[in-house]
């Protein structure tokens, strides 16, 4: 048994991972007499390749082909209800009861298969659904199949396989979403087309604070092929019969729409002191006491902007209502049920009269406007008398309209003693909260309901619990030396802000190694050096002399304007440990030339997959510490198109090397988000390296060098 | 207002009925069925709608029908198929070159034009060809990989 048992009653037994909330077999998997397996995990796929992993784990416990495999798009009908695809949780937690749930399936088939053989159970082989006795007579899952086997209750009795035994799991197996997507086949919820589907666009409001006051819509309502212009109290938008009237319809809307305009934002240039003197909610994460006085102390402050998930895609979404009283929905969000539940409550329907179906969208990297597309899709529908809407946002709107990672601002201190080591250390930081997702608050968190004729307040972003937080994520450093660590979620929300891949973690991780690296030439020692001193844990250890090694750290050659930084954190402190070094170029920009990384993810499911992730989540993080911040006036959002809002290029992008260090036997993480916070201290601290230049506001830009240098 | 234009789509004739300044991102999307062209930004500062305009890669978001009329028009699904992949495809399968993939058709479609040209490019070649189009996953170098590994192999 992998699990203990809390009790002997069968009902209150602790199952693994999602188990424990899904407990019925037949929610996860169904064996067909066509001799496939669909599997039907709650975990939704984001470009992550995260339907690969979890379809190698099914192949392998049940011991079929991985080809036999098929994963069933996630709906409130009938798959398990796992929550938000988030956190790098889905092959913990997902993974976990995918396994189970397929270990005991084949338990219950090799049970009957025995039966109708008359052999022990024991006796019995498996080889892609085939079963075979030693004397030869055989069955298999596909003859047998039979849906009332897996009608019941997980029992967590069956012990899965010994990762020793893996053949399926820990190969770089080829993604199952990519032939569709190298062919450009429809796979995207952009390609969905249903009977009679009418497209749809919103008007949003002109700023932050602005209210619809006067429409004069007669042109647009008598514009051929437009089907409905559709109004509620600020929230505006068109139905048409082609997509590209309803382009331009929603463009001649705007310009005749009148806004109540105020000014609700904080000056772009006055971050800081906005988000020291916001009101806020502190929690002292960690308090040590500092017993040795230190021989020098040391400070400094870091900061990173808001900051936008730009997708390449844009939200969308399809609303179909039948009558008054159910809608359907479909839908790229990261959680159908949570979704389900806030679109009930601004729609004014029961739970079951929302019926929502995912289906891919363009990269996902936090909370995206997925899930406002689909109140969008669902409010223009309400006019199109039972017809299927298609609704896509602008890009204008999704650099502008998005919920943002949050700003943020830490003040580290430290204190070394004679010999250079830290003895003290002290940590403060200050951010909106880092979780703002539907269904989870007394009113809605989708931005068309605040924005009706009776609208709902706006809920106040949170910060997900500890240990993984969200201010507090990886506030405190995985070294051994006494610290404070103080995290403040500021309440006033002027921009909303959300969840954006790594959470804290990426401003935190920045914070402490820039500074580690500080501290390391205040006591005169090489900074991998520095680090390995301060820190006991193996994995770690492992981890930072593997990227030194591997990137040649000791027998690096300086050159004018070239320079080579180190950074390390373990995600979360509890999920993939991550060292990286950069090495890059100043000439009149900077140019990441390359990052090393090591990484150790615990088992690595899929290891191409997991290095795909790595270096993915590598190069979008350079983007963010080398050009990334979103701008905005006193009324609005001014970085609106991909040329105010830029990220790197063919041409910028680093070489990324990854090394994975390969764990069986421990616990596999996820990779999406470990390299985040890593990336942008290696950078900032290989800037100092080449130019003697500590920048400790993001993004690196040459103006920002060039204001440091001052 | 609505008007007939023709024009040849992958090597078929094309019929369409539509207003003349409706980019042809919809017309081929929505009038043809061909969502291989993707959507980004209708701005032409994306690249994901890139398709092969008489051979040359051209943001479909930002060409109007009419400029398409008469002409020679490959989307990604004219450069192969499931079971003949087009030798970029097929590289990039072989590298597992993207993530979400959203971005990938347009690149597809631009590496396509840079191999016409010049059959054995140099990585610097092929950044260049593909600096306009954003990719936001990070799958930047399994793509460059990719181009490289299909211009080999054709070598
Ligand atoms: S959609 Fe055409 S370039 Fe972005
Ligand atoms: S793979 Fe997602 S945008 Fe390129």
């Amino acid at each position: 048994m992998s699990t203990p048992a809390r009790s002997s009653d069968a009902t209150e037994t602790r199952l693994p991972g999602n188990l424990q909330a899904n407990r019925r077999l037949s929610q996860w998997l169904r064996i067909t007499p066509e001799g496939v397996v669909s599997l039907s995990p709650g975990k939704v796929e984001l470009g992550q390749g995260i339907i690969t992993a979890l379809g190698q784990i099914a192949a392998e416990e049940l011991d079929v082909d991985f080809a036999r495999i098929r994963v069933i798009p996630v709906n409130t009908g009938t798959s398990p209800n796992e929550g938000v695809t988030s956190g790098s949780l889905s092959i913990q937690d997902s993974g976990t009861a995918v396994r189970h749930a397929c270990a005991e399936a084949r338990a219950i088939y090799l049970a009957e298969a025995a039966a109708e053989l008359g052999v022990p159970v024991e006796t019995l082989r498996v080889d892609d659904g085939r079963i075979t006795a030693p004397n030869g007579r055989h069955t298999s899952y596909w003859a047998l199949a039979e849906d009332a086997l897996l009608d019941r209750e997980a029992t967590g009795s069956v012990a899965p396989k010994r990762p020793a035994d893996y053949k399926i799991v820990g190969r770089p197996v080829p993604r199952l979403d990519l032939p569709d997507k190298i062919l450009g086949r429809p796979r995207f919820i952009h390609d969905l087309v249903l009977p009679h589907m009418l497209h749809g666009r919103v008007v949003r409001p002109a700023s932050r604070g602005a209210r619809l006051v006067a429409l004069d819509d007669a042109i647009v309502r008598a514009m051929p092929g437009v089907v409905a212009v559709v109004r509620d109290g600020s929230f505006l938008g068109v139905l048409a019969e082609r997509e590209e009237v309803a382009v331009k319809a929603a463009q001649a809307l705007a310009q005749r729409a009148t806004w109540d305009e105020r000014d609700t934002l904080p000056a772009g240039d006055a971050l800081a002191q906005w988000l020291r003197s916001a009101p806020r909610e502190t929690n002292v994460v960690e308090e040590h006491a500092f017993d040795v006085r230190p021989a020098c102390t040391y400070s400094a402050t870091y900061s990173r902007p808001f900051t936008a998930h730009a997708a390449i895609g844009l939200s969308c979404a399809l609303a179909q209502w039948r009558g008054t009283e159910s809608v359907a929905i479909w839908t790229h969000s990261q959680g159908v049920y949570n979704l389900r539940t806030d679109l009930a409550k601004v729609l004014g329907l029961a739970a079951d009269g929302v019926a929502v179906t995912h289906v891919e969208g363009a990269g996902c990297y936090g909370h995206n406007p997925a899930d406002d597309a689909a109140l969008d899709a669902a409010l223009l529908a309400r006019a199109a008398l039972g017809r299927p809407v298609r609704l896509q946002w602008t890009r204008e709107d999704e650099l502008a309209w998005a919920p943002y990672g949050p700003a943020m601002i830490v003040d580290l201190s430290a204190g070394l003693d004679a010999s250079g080591n830290i003895v003290r250390w002290t940590l403060e930081n200050y951010s909106n909260g880092h979780t703002l997702r539907p269904g989870r608050g007394s009113t809605p968190a989708l931005l068309a309901a605040w924005h009706l004729e009776r609208p709902f307040e706006p809920p106040v972003a949170m910060n997900p619990p500890l240990p993984g937080g969200g201010t507090e994520r990886n506030a405190v450093p995985l070294y051994d030396f006494p610290r404070r660590i103080v995290c403040h979620r500021v309440t006033d929300m002027p921009l909303r802000t959300s969840a954006l891949r790594a959470l804290g973690a990426f401003a935190n991780v920045f914070a402490i190694e820039s500074f580690m690296d500080e501290l390391a030439l205040a006591a005169g020692v090489d900074p991998v050096e520095y680090r390995l001193r301060h820190l006991k844990d193996e994995r770690g250890r492992a981890v930072i002399e593997a990227a030194a090694r591997r990137m040649g750290w000791s027998a690096r050659q300086k050159a004018e304007g070239r320079g080579f930084g180190i950074a390390f954190a373990k995600y979360k402190n509890l999920g993939a440990y991550c060292a990286v070094v950069a090495e890059v170029e100043a000439e009149r920009e900077i140019r990441v030339r390359r990052l090393t990384i090591a990484a150790d993810v615990g088992l690595a499911v899929n290891p191409d997959g997991v290095a795909n992730q790595m270096e993915g989540g590598a190069v979008q993080a350079a983007s963010w510490t080398l050009k990334e911040a979103v701008k905005f006036d006193r009324r609005r959002v001014t970085s609106t198109s991909w040329e105010e809002y830029p990220i790197l290029r063919f041409s910028e992008v680093p070489a990324v090397d990854v090394e994975i260090l390969n764990r069986p036997e421990e616990r596999a993480v996820g990779a999406g988000e470990a390299a985040q916070g890593p990336v942008a201290g290696a950078i900032a601290n290989a800037v100092f390296d080449a130019l003697g230049v500590r920048v400790r506001d993001l993004p690196i830009t040459p103006e920002r060098i060039v204001a440091a240098m001052g | 207002m609505a008007e007939r234009f023709k024009l040849t789509v992958n090597g078929a004739a094309a019929d369409i009925e539509a207003d003349g300044n409706a980019p042809l991102v919809y017309v081929l999307r929505n009038d043809l069925g061909l969502k291989g062209a993707r959507f980004g930004c209708g701005e032409d500062q994306c690249g994901a709608c890139h398709v092969l305009l008489d051979g040359h890669a051209v943001p479909a978001c930002d060409t109007p029908l009419w400029a398409a009329a008469g002409k020679h028009v490959v989307t990604v699904e004219g450069l192969g198929t499931r079971g003949r992949p087009h030798r970029l495809q097929q590289a990039f399968l072989e590298e597992q070159a993207g993530q979400c993939g959203f971005c990938l058709s347009g690149i597809l479609i631009a590496a396509a034009a840079l191999l016409e040209r010049t059959p054995s490019p140099t990585e610097a070649d092929v950044r260049s060809a593909l600096e306009r189009h954003l990719c936001r996953c990070g799958a930047q170098n399994r793509t460059i990989r990719a181009v490289l590994r299909a211009a080999k192999e054709s070598a």
